[in-house]
């Protein structure tokens, strides 16, 4: 564990998590942002049949680095009429919400900040953090723009969780835990082990279970995108009426903030999708370390696959972006409460059934 | 006891990225519902009209193009025709052909752009650069023949500034075969799109008696229901000797007249001005398109209302004569304007994101309503 191997570094406890907690934000979130932006450009471009960035670096690869020292050169404007304090602390406690998820997130067997048994509990208590940030920043910029636009995100956010909690529930009713590190270790083997396909066990069960659980996948994965406010979701931002939503009035690095928080959030939730559906960081075909004879290849392995699935339920969202238009936010909440939640109420009985089976 | 809620006045624009340039709503809201709306215009007054009366008859066509700059061939086309009818001059065949095929090619490219703009104001922001990639082609045509993309300056009194490129014609031919099957990727894309339906089919439903009471003229009188269109009804330049329809709103997705059918009407335009370039293109007369052009343009005392069908409506110019070289008034009913004042109508009980789908809908270029 990369844990054991930080105490024995520093031999500090204390010292090693910091450094344990610290290490997604380096080692993946600021990297993986870097990438994604620039992804999203580009699927963008060609979505769009033009190119993209093309002018920094190799098919503008550095673009996202231009951008950034853009953003930090930049004023950081904060109004007369703004609430200092909120408005200052209301980037920090966005990004700190969807940060703080990835400490329970397994990035492969042995990388994993806290090995907690409430991990699921944990990230929808602790994402809850996101809305009071969304709030604060549309209440502190004193913009009517911004609050109009942080009211129907806080109101997104809160009615999305309700169904994205049901098919969680469901997954914690078959599994009996809530560690996303022991539902990724369930899922060990091949892919037919994994929960999307009705688990590991090979019995009557589990070919009952599949239509559900395809079922259950895509209503988490349709709540996830509201939660991330991501079209067709993208009401409170929706650029067409609210200018830019909740963050119209910030500026350089705080603007940065919340771009940076809303593309951690959106590689968080596609790896929870991917860790309770699609087996974690397990291979779906079995691992190259094993069959080489090299242990040391295998949490590499590991991480690859876990940034695969996740980086590719990043670029679904991002192709649904740039293909569909935006639902009303009245057509939103009943999109939730109308269908989402009572599918995915009956989807946990009849899950809860069959388990009993 | 009851709870006082207290109605919020929300200024949408001058700058707003999705009130199609510099018009300011005043939008009265009870929660997100509005309840009035008034339209403050005029930033981008130039005084065209007053301007006219300084000009001679040929320097007030540059003038014309900025007013609907997403149509200047259709304003151009309205003044000329006005001025030729007080001059009482026949131009060649070809000249007609040749304008009628700008001003549908410009009906094109116009209805691209409010389509496009339409699907992003909506929130597809893919359609809106395919629209354009389309409209690209359009305005490369327009290059070749008269120099400019946007602001041509190409229909003269009596004639044309140039005639057409020899590629012209190859050129045109090519663009409507790709255009085709684009148009049909574009239904595929949004038009049918399960969600821009929610979003515009049963919003902002203009009933034909209220489209009429206020005026209201080009595709959104079409979508409530009435087959009116200038081209047939009013027949001008050589129209008549096109086989084309005039497309209805059917309400095919909710009521007749819904934000939907306005959308839909501009889509099945598009259709029938390809037939009308095709037809014009394979009936080409040749001919000199300078040659009518009069040396001296000065009509007669009297007054004219001519009236052109533009990609909005009806663009109807009233041009009053003293018998000198420049005009003593030019009056312009500019669609955009008249079709504006129906905003506080429509939106009334609808959302603040449905203003933005009612907008899109009337589609108004600020050039024209302001003048």
């Amino acid at each position: 564990m990369i844990y054991d191997f930080l105490y024995n570094l520093t031999g500090s406890s204390v010292l090693a998590g910091f450094l344990i907690a610290l290490l997604p934000l380096f080692a993946f979130i600021l990297p993986f942002a870097l990438f994604a932006v620039l992804l999203e450009r580009k699927v963008a471009g060609h979505i769009q049949d033009r190119l993209g960035p093309m002018r920094v670096g190799y098919h503008g690869i550095l673009q996202t680095i231009a951008d950034i020292i853009k953003l930090v050169q930049k004023e950081d404007i904060i109004a007369k009429e703004n609430d200092k304090l909120f408005f200052n602390i209301a980037p920090v406690l966005t990004f700190v919400g969807s940060y703080a998820a990835f400490a329970v997130i397994p990035f492969s067997s042995i990388f994993l900040g806290a090995k907690i048994d409430l991990g699921i509990f944990y990230i929808i208590a602790v994402t809850g953090l996101v809305v009071a940030g969304i709030l604060m920043a549309g209440w502190a910029s004193n913009n009517k723009y911004s609050l109009l636009g942080a009211m129907r995100s806080a109101a997104q956010i809160i009615s999305y969780e309700i169904p994205t909690i049901l098919v969680v529930l469901s997954i914690v009713m078959m599994t009996g835990t809530m560690s996303l590190f022991d539902l990724s270790e369930n899922q060990t083997g091949y892919f037919w082990n994994w929960y999307i396909l009705g688990g590991p066990s090979m019995s009557l069960q589990k070919f009952l279970l599949i239509p559900f659980m395809l079922i259950g996948f895509l209503i988490i994965y349709i709540s996830t995108l509201a939660e991330v406010n991501r079209t067709p979701f993208d009401i409170p931002e929706a650029e067409s009426e609210l200018v830019s939503g909740y963050h119209t009035e910030y500026s350089g690095m705080k603007f940065a903030m919340f771009f940076l928080a809303e593309y951690a959030n959106m590689f968080a939730v596609s790896a929870i999708v991917a860790t309770m559906f699609f087996g974690g960081y397990q291979s779906p075909f079995g691992y190259l370390g094993n069959s080489l004879n090299m242990s040391w290849l295998i949490p590499l392995e590991q991480f690859f696959w876990f940034i695969f699935k996740g980086i590719f339920f990043v670029f679904v969202q991002m192709w649904l972006r740039w293909t569909l238009p935006r639902l009303r936010v009245d057509q939103l909440m009943a999109a939730s409460w109308k269908y989402l939640i009572p599918i995915a109420f009956v989807n946990l009985l009849i899950i809860g059934f069959i388990t009993l089976i | 006891m009851s709870i006082k809620t207290e109605e919020m006045v929300l200024n949408m624009g001058p700058q707003h990225p999705s009130t199609h340039g510099v018009l300011r709503l005043e939008l009265t809201l009870d929660g997100e519902i509005i309840t009035k709306v008034v339209p403050h215009i005029g930033y981008l007054h130039r005084c065209f009209e007053k301007h006219c009366e300084v000009m001679t008859y040929p320097q007030v066509i540059p003038y014309t193009d900025r007013m609907d700059y997403l149509a200047a061939m259709g304003n151009e086309l309205g003044y000329v025709i006005g001025v030729e009818k007080l001059l009482g001059i026949q131009v060649p065949e070809r000249v007609e052909y040749i304008r009628v095929i700008m001003a549908e090619l410009q009906r094109i490219a116009s209805h691209l752009v409010a389509i496009g703009t339409y699907g992003a104001d909506i929130g597809a922001f893919t359609p809106f650069l395919y629209c354009f990639r389309d409209r690209e082609r359009i305005l490369n045509l327009f290059e070749i023949t008269c120099g400019a993309r946007l602001l041509y300056n190409y229909i003269w009194i009596g004639g044309l500034s140039h005639d057409l490129h020899p590629d012209f014609v190859r050129l045109t031919k090519e663009f409507i075969r790709e255009f085709k099957p684009n148009l049909k990727e574009l239904n595929n894309l949004l038009t049918f799109n399960k969600i821009f339906i929610d979003r515009t089919a049963n919003v902002g439903i203009l009933p034909l008696e209220t489209a009429i009471n206020f005026g209201i003229t080009g595709p959104m009188l079409r979508a409530s229901g009435l087959k009116w269109d200038l081209r047939k009804d009013d027949t001008y330049s050589v129209y008549d000797k096109f086989d084309f329809e005039i497309p209805v709103g059917s309400g095919k997705m909710g009521t007749v007249g819904d934000s939907w059918d306005r959308y839909y009407v501009r889509v099945l335009e598009m259709e029938e001005s390809i037939k009308i370039i095709e037809q014009a293109i394979a009936q080409l007369p040749d001919g000199d398109v300078t040659s009518a052009i009069p040396k001296k343009i000065k009509p007669p005392v009297g007054h004219i209302y001519s009236r052109v069908e533009n990609p909005r409506g009806e663009l109807g110019y009233f041009i009053v004569s003293d018998g000198s070289t420049s005009p003593f008034r030019v009056k312009v009913r500019a669609p955009s304007f008249v079709n504006l004042q129906i905003m506080d109508e429509l939106c009334r009980g609808h959302l603040v994101a449905d203003v933005i789908a009612i907008l899109g809908s009337v589609d108004i270029v600020l050039g024209e309503v302001d003048r």
